[in-house]
């Protein structure tokens, strides 16, 4: 031990240093795992439901067939779920150009009454990119329209 | 892990910088540079070497780089169909998603090089550490603008506090204070002195960020999607990967370039700095 070279010995002492340094970091993220998160999902909100004065974020995708627009024209009510819970949306404004049946929505408001009373709408992008001539299409279709196009 | 000692170079070598000047003697100063850097234990690399490689590289990578970035951003901008929900908001796309990924790839090459410069002592390495520093600030702070602008016809918002772009701004913060310290000790350093050690331990550190980042919209809600290109499967779609991935290969190119063109000169400035206290000393 005692002819150990120093270049090996600071190799080892890096290596010591970089575990106990990515251990502390996933630790730290893991102890964050449930504060750092952006938004409640339904089913989050559903069983352990916030104050009604608390303002916290709701997001999930807004259920097929579930907007309904009020009679005044810019009130606007939908379900956003996770597949576990369900939970009512009322939102008074102008909603962002990407929020659409089936698409991933982000509410901040609060609970009152069990629905959700939102104050402002974020849309949530998915991690597909697609063109618009072939958004309806399936795989074996699209295939065949770029073919034909070549 | 020995490191192969390099060949010598068949002539006087007048041109090699004498870097980590420090750790040698003032004798020999215009001999042969393998002399001059007996390497005993450290294996030295040659900067000469290195030099006569970068002079030709360097615009060959810039030159290539940029012609095939603002192809493909030709590409992006004039060829490519609008997103089925995003329209024409995808074309950002091209210039985020490479910003990005260099801002990453640039902490990744400072926390590789400080790794190497605190173990073999590479001469090289403390330097290519530093050089990537600025253009990696540079790409962090193009990503997180550009992802900007993206966010506000996309999202809703210019800036939401999301695990994503909470880390990816750190990300910027930690090339300023890599930058600031890297400054400070070009400065203040007194030979042998452990100011550029602790340099390279911040960039080692700080690499700690770089998984958060990537994982970030894994393990936490976000607003910012989940990625969409892992282990070689895409979601997206091949009218707009084509052109991603050339403008990726692009912007790498004029990284590169601009991380061997800012070796070129910090190693300039060593020799430069080590002349004049040569002459201080005669």
């Amino acid at each position: 031990m005692s002819t150990i070279k120093p270049k090996h010995q600071r190799l080892v002492l890096v290596v010591i240093a970089l575990v106990a340094l990515v251990g502390a970091g996933l630790l730290a993220a893991f102890a964050l795992k449930s504060q750092a998160s952006y938004f409640y999902l339904p089913s989050d909100i559903v069983a352990k439901p916030p104050e009604a004065d608390r303002a916290v974020r709701l997001g999930g995708m807004v259920e097929k067939g579930s907007i309904a627009h009020s009679p005044d024209g810019i009130t606007v009510q939908f379900i956003v779920a996770d597949g576990k819970a369900r939970v009512p949306v009322r939102f008074t404004g102008i909603t962002p150009e990407l929020f659409v049946e089936g698409s991933g929505v982000v509410a901040e408001g609060h609970l009152q009454a069990g629905t959700f009373m939102a104050d402002n709408l974020l849309a949530k992008h998915d991690e597909k990119y697609v063109p618009r001539e072939m958004r309806d299409m399936t795989k074996a279709q699209a295939k065949a329209v770029i073919a034909e196009t070549k | 892990m020995q490191m192969r000692r390099r060949s010598p170079p068949l002539g006087p070598c007048p041109a090699a910088p004498q870097v980590a000047e420090h750790r040698q003697p003032a004798a020999g100063v215009a001999g042969l540079y393998w002399i001059d850097n007996p390497a005993p234990m450290h294996g030295f690399a040659n900067p000469a070497r290195f030099l006569r490689l970068a002079r030709w590289l360097t615009p060959l990578l810039l030159g290539s780089g940029l012609l095939l970035a603002s192809g493909a951003l030709l590409w992006g901008l004039l060829v490519v169909p609008p997103d089925r929900l995003m329209g024409d908001t995808v074309r950002i796309l091209f210039i985020h998603v490479p910003c990005v990924w260099l801002g990453m790839a640039g902490w990744s090459t400072i926390a590789i090089s400080s790794l190497v410069e605190l173990v073999w002592r590479h001469p090289l390495a403390a330097i290519s550490g530093r050089a990537a520093a600025v253009p990696g600030a540079a790409f962090t702070a193009m990503g997180l603008a550009t992802g900007s602008i993206w966010g506000r016809p996309t999202w809703g918002t210019w800036w939401v506090w999301d695990g994503r772009l909470t880390s990816f701004l750190i990300l910027l913060f930690l090339y300023f204070g890599y930058i600031a310290l890297a400054n400070a000790a070009q400065r203040d350093a007194a030979a042998g002195s452990g100011a550029n050690r602790v340099t390279a331990i911040f960039g080692i550190v700080g690499a700690i960020n770089i998984p958060i980042i990537n994982r970030s919209v894994v393990w936490w809600n976000s607003l910012h999607q989940p990625p969409s290109i892992t282990m070689g499967k895409s979601s997206i779609d091949g009218t707009f990967l084509w052109p991603l991935l050339f403008a990726a290969v692009g912007f790498s190119l004029i990284f590169g370039g601009v991380v061997l063109a800012r070796m070129r000169m910090l190693l300039a400035d060593i020799q430069a700095e080590a002349r004049l206290r040569r002459k201080a000393m005669a």
